[in-house]
């Protein structure tokens, strides 16, 4: 895909219009579209990708963090998103810095987004602000540390 | 966590029962918390985890090739729609193309493991709602099945038959008979099954209008698969976004729109009917001879005659099962229509010989959610019902 066919992209195009500052970056590898959103701007991209009648996107298909331990910004945090009806699929990823490591939850848009960030906050530690019980779901409930962290190791630990 | 509630004859306090984790009916380890007013159900949450193995952190420590056998455990009851969903991403990021042969017998594997996974579904549930008979049936078409996996790959469950690039090994040469005699007996053994339920009055009376859930709550909530088809969204990956040649093959998405248990089960019962479609088609386009891996010098290993005949195949094949391969640095999120939903895998690559990361879009997980929703409001019985036809699997809940 050519750069200019990035940016006719209609969640592109539409993204940027909706506030210029939304789009920080656009990346495509494989036909698939990356669309890095700040983090002040996911929680009121989520609802106009949600809502926007010709975009739909109603169906957060799933939430994928990624620890890139020791770089700077630390977390990626990916939000795969499908239109149902428009058949159509774009990743949304949000930068996070390791020392503060918090980001809007996006349950008011999605409410099945509750699990999936329940599941970054329990195996990365990432902390979802306004989600209505973020608790620990795979691990025990007195379990220390996040195991899928870089820094976690695959055995001993403990 | 019990509270007061008010009642006709004044105010009593609900009780609270635990479901699970070692419960017959909650298909491995689920624990449920049930809030009870009576025999109703007020509040319900499920508690997940005590499967949980840490497959997505060992698969950053394997090769790529070595990462295919711990996608088998994921969902031990479709072993292969999860090796190919992962074969899939890691060709994706490769960018490399599977002869053709290989991407119809993969959809004709893939189809066969859905008839046998929505076998083992209606068994249980049918099992679980008093219905002994059907298990019986079922289980022993289901081996059937199982036979040819085993015929084709060496085993029955844990099958690790695609590989990237394409296929483990070469099907043995009679393998489509096989296939052929169980399709062929298939559709007879389903309209007998049938005859024990569809019109069954204890089953209507335990499936219709039961769990309801709207096209709505199920989008909102991510349920995807026969779940979501049952409420009337006739959203299916396979024709949503074909993969694997899907395009070529000519079948209906099965949907209904009533949303309850019943649905749930029409809907099943449909798809197995529909797959052995998609097989008897798949089972025409296989060429009998023909590549069954792609070929990639040095990524993809070379055949076994190659190997042994030129002194790259040994070079190739030796560095490849050793070190693995390195694909270029990127992430791809490829999804498949596995018998329970959107399976997706999302993997990265840091251009290593193995991957960065690893995530598992499992249906069952995200499906298992929608419970609550399912059961509150229902009577205990009911909530049986209701996990039933979740369809849920708790190797690939919590991986």
């Amino acid at each position: 895909m050519e750069p200019q066919d990035i940016e006719k992209h209609p969640v592109v195009s539409k993204l940027r219009q909706l506030d210029a500052q939304t789009v920080a970056e656009v990346l495509e590898f494989r036909g698939e579209i990356t669309v890095v959103v700040p983090r002040e701007k996911l929680l009121r991209a989520c609802e106009y990708l949600a809502t926007e009648p010709t975009l739909r996107f109603s169906l957060l298909s799933d939430i994928t963090p990624v620890d890139k331990f020791p770089l700077e910004p630390r977390f990626e945090v990916n939000y795969h998103l499908v239109s149902i009806d428009r058949r159509d699929r774009i990743r949304l990823k949000v930068r996070i810095s390791g020392n503060d490591a918090n980001l809007p939850s996006v349950t008011p848009v999605w409410p099945t987004a509750n699990w999936h960030e329940r599941e970054a906050f329990d195996l990365f530690g990432i902390r979802f602000e306004g989600h209505p019980d973020l608790k620990r779901i795979l691990m025990p409930d007195d379990w220390e540390g996040h195991p899928l962290r870089k820094d976690y190791p695959t055995e001993g630990y403990r | 966590m019990s509270t007061t509630i008010e009642t006709p004859t004044g105010t009593a306090q609900t009780k609270v029962l635990n479901m699970g984790p070692q419960h017959p009916s909650t298909h491995g380890v689920l624990r449920v918390i049930l809030e009870l007013d009576g025999e109703t159900v007020v509040k319900a949450e499920s508690v997940i985890g005590y499967l949980h193995t840490g497959i997505e952190k060992s698969l950053e420590s394997k090769t790529y090739s070595q990462g295919v056998t711990l996608t088998d455990r994921v969902d031990y009851l479709a072993p292969l729609s999860n090796n190919l969903a992962y074969c899939l991403a890691v060709e994706k990021i490769l960018g490399i193309e599977v002869p053709k042969r290989a991407q119809y017998i993969r959809v004709l594997l893939a189809e066969l493991t859905r008839c046998a996974s929505h076998l083992v579904w209606l068994g249980t549930h049918a099992i679980d709602l008093g219905a002994m008979t059907v298990f019986l049936y079922s289980f022993r078409e289901r081996e059937e099945i199982l036979k040819i996996f085993e015929y084709v790959s060496g085993q029955r469950m844990m099958t690790s038959y695609f590989r990237p690039g394409g296929l483990a090994l070469e099907p043995p040469p009679d393998w489509l008979e096989r296939v052929k005699r169980v399709v062929d007996n298939l559709p007879a053994h389903i309209d007998e099954y049938e005859t024990l339920l569809t019109k069954n009055k204890i089953w209507l009376g335990r499936t219709v209008g039961v769990g309801i859930l709207s096209a709505t709550d199920a989008i909102a909530m991510g349920c995807t698969g026969p779940l979501l088809r049952a409420s009337g969204v006739a959203y299916d990956v396979r024709k949503a976004f074909p993969y694997s040649s899907y395009d070529e093959f000519d079948f209906t998405v099965q949907a209904q729109t009533a949303g309850d248990c019943y649905a749930r089960y029409q809907v099943r019962v449909a798809e197995i009917r529909e797959s052995i479609k998609i097989v008897k088609q798949a089972m025409e386009k296989v060429p009998a001879e023909g590549p069954f891996r792609a070929e990639v010098p040095g990524i993809i290993a070379p055949s076994r005659e190659e190997m042994k005949a030129s002194i790259e195949g040994l070079i190739y094949h030796f560095k490849i099962f050793t070190e693995g391969f390195a694909p270029p640095v990127g992430e791809v999120y490829q999804a498949i229509e596995s018998p329970r939903g959107e399976l997706g895998y999302f993997v990265k690559s840091d251009g290593s010989a193995k991957p960065y990361r690893v995530k598992m879009r499992t249906p069952s997980f995200v499906n298992l959610q929608i419970l609550p929703t399912l059961a509150v409001g229902r009577l205990i019985s009911d909530v049986v019902a209701c996990i039933g036809t979740t369809d849920i699997v708790l190797g690939e809940v919590d991986r």
